[in-house]
């Protein structure tokens, strides 16, 4: 039982521990899942509802966000993370760290989440929408009281996906020293030749993606009453 | 200008064809005037342009041009914040209900009091009364996925009615459920409009829908009303399209030594019955037996298909001329009959 002697079981240090790059990891899909949510979501929102247009501005809108969209999920992560150096130095006041790291997730899961959302929504029934259209409901109520609660389930699993998804990117934060699980394997477990270390941090990796596929999986059915999911 | 009248005034609704070819007009020159407090059934096949019409009504469709009158308001010229008020005088039922799975029966019923704004206590109390009208009582805590086709369909009558519209339009209400079913929904619309006085308007392909409960009766074609009126005039005129598919004939039965003719009985004065045909045809010397028949009571009034086999005394199918003469005197009665050939 030496192998538990090992640093990245005794320490607390960022640079060897398993335990507090295991804190840095959830810190930062945590705080990557709440930006992109607040970002994501209504950008899904957006791409759904300008998507029907056949003119105007609303045609335009979907144009662009579509293309923007399109082009930010087309980009590698890591060379995001380069290319992104100058706007997170602006808007992160730093390039390295797991902040750093955070701004380049966020810029990565937005357009992920949104595609998400969009299909989301896309899978209610047009009957649905024009029902409540047809009670006298403005748009803004359709959207608050048949869009989202309707689409509720299976956003549920998109923000579960996004989280899983954004816990794999982080590994690569380690380029811009953003430290975490998948920075500690790659550093000093492959390029150190420690097998203990990679080891720890792919099982504590997957105690963490098992329990949130979970976690998402039991919310979503608690908010879902639709028979087919009984 | 009566409450829950509906009006329909040289009504078009021209679709850009996908291709880019010649315009489609689903619907071409609708004039209707719907009675309020009755059941108006508008019947026709898929693609003849019932879910046009019955989209023009609630607004959601912006009619080419023409007048779509529902209460007094004209629908075709409203917008935005008018439209959604001009709705809510309106209540729809959907053929697969369209209820939120999201919402229980009872919050899918208040769904349309939250939208006009009506307070939370004055809600629940319409929503129990509502929940006791439609017969669903027990069951308003239920999600729809818990409920049967009929149950679901009876929250979206209910859901139909919470906001007191004086018009319930209904689109193809039954056609997803089985027969039983669809009885109890008739019944159920039958018995609202006797006690709310609303009036009540059922798209539908299916005649059985329009025979159990439909006032008046509209047959649309390719964009046109081809007839409309009463039901029991409609079925009673066997020279109109309607009066076949409200009272269809059974099939024609074979190897019969005998001339048959079909006759429809049911807009003349003389006869009423298929009695008094049989007697006619025993004073052309030939004696008449029923070989196939619907009978029909539309309104207390007896409305007929038949189809009569006609012999002589010795057995063998009567003369030609008698049979001339026999029909002759039909027609001029107002019965429409016609040799069968086989």
């Amino acid at each position: 039982m030496e192998w538990l002697d090992n640093p990245v079981f005794t320490t607390w240090d960022s640079n060897t521990s398993l335990w507090s790059n295991t804190l840095i990891t959830l810190y930062m899909t945590a705080g990557t899942m709440l930006f992109s949510t607040l970002i994501g979501v209504p950008l899904g929102l957006l791409l759904f509802e300008t998507s029907g247009a056949r003119g105007g501005l609303a045609r335009w809108v979907n144009r662009v966000v579509g293309f923007v969209v399109n082009v930010g999920r087309s980009f590698p992560f890591i060379i995001l993370i380069i290319a992104l150096i100058p706007v997170t130095r602006f808007m992160v006041g730093r390039v390295t760290g797991p902040n750093a790291a955070m701004f380049a997730l966020v810029i990565s899961a937005i357009p992920f989440l949104a595609r998400l959302i969009e299909i989301n929504l896309r899978e209610i029934a047009a009957g649905k929408v024009e029902a409540v259209a047809m009670m006298g409901a403005s748009r803004w109520q359709i959207i608050r009281q048949v869009l989202l609660p309707e689409a509720l389930p299976g956003i549920i699993g998109s923000l579960t996906t996004t989280a899983i998804a954004v816990i794999g990117y982080t590994a690569m934060a380690g380029t811009v020293g953003g430290k975490g699980l998948g920075d500690l394997a790659i550093r000093n477990g492959y390029q150190s030749y420690d097998n203990v270390v990679m080891i720890a941090t792919v099982v504590v990796l997957v105690v963490i993606v098992i329990a949130v596929q979970a976690l998402g999986s039991a919310l979503s059915r608690a908010v879902d009453h639709r028979a087919a999911a009984r | 200008m009566n409450p829950g009248v509906i009006t329909l005034d040289a009504l078009r609704k021209v679709f850009p064809a996908p291709g880019g070819g010649d315009p489609v007009a689903a619907l071409d020159g609708i004039d209707l005037h719907l009675e309020p407090g009755r059941i108006h059934g508008i019947v026709g096949r898929s693609g003849a342009g019932k879910s046009t019409l019955i989209r023009c009504l609630t607004g959601l469709e912006k009619p080419t041009s023409g007048r779509v009158e529902v209460d007094g308001t004209d629908i075709a010229a409203l917008d935005g914040a008018a439209l959604r008020a001009a709705r809510r005088n309106i209540g729809m039922v959907f053929q697969h209900a369209n209820l939120l799975d999201s919402r229980t029966a009872a919050q899918n019923i208040a769904h349309p009091l939250e939208i006009a704004g009506v307070p939370r206590a004055e809600r629940e109390r319409r929503v129990a009364e509502l929940v006791d009208l439609v017969g669903l009582a027990g069951r308003e805590h239920n999600h729809p996925a818990q409920l049967s086709g009929g149950q679901i369909q009876r929250v979206g009558i209910a859901r139909g009615l919470a906001a007191e519209p004086k018009v319930l339009l209904c689109d193809e209400p039954t056609s997803a459920l089985d027969g039983g079913t669809t009885r109890q929904i008739l019944r159920l619309l039958a018995d609202l409009r006797e006690r709310l006085g609303i009036t009540i308007v059922i798209i539908t392909h299916e005649m059985g829908v329009v025979r159990e409960v439909c006032d008046t009766v509209t047959l649309l074609e390719d964009g046109r009303i081809t007839q409309s009126g009463d039901l029991l005039d409609v079925a009673a005129d066997p020279h109109g399209p309607l009066s076949a598919e409200l009272i269809p004939l059974p099939p024609a039965p074979t190897g019969i030594e005998a001339l048959v003719v079909n006759c429809d009985y049911g807009n003349s004065e003389r006869f009423r019955t298929t009695e008094d045909l049989i007697q006619l045809a025993e004073t052309y010397e030939a004696e008449a037996t029923l070989v196939a028949g619907t009978i029909e009571t539309i309104g207390g009034r007896q409305v007929g298909r038949v189809q009569l086999a006609l012999r002589n005394r010795s057995g063998q199918p009567i003369s030609r001329e008698g049979l001339t003469a026999f029909l002759g005197e039909l027609e001029g009665a107002g019965v429409v009959a016609k040799e069968v050939t086989a």
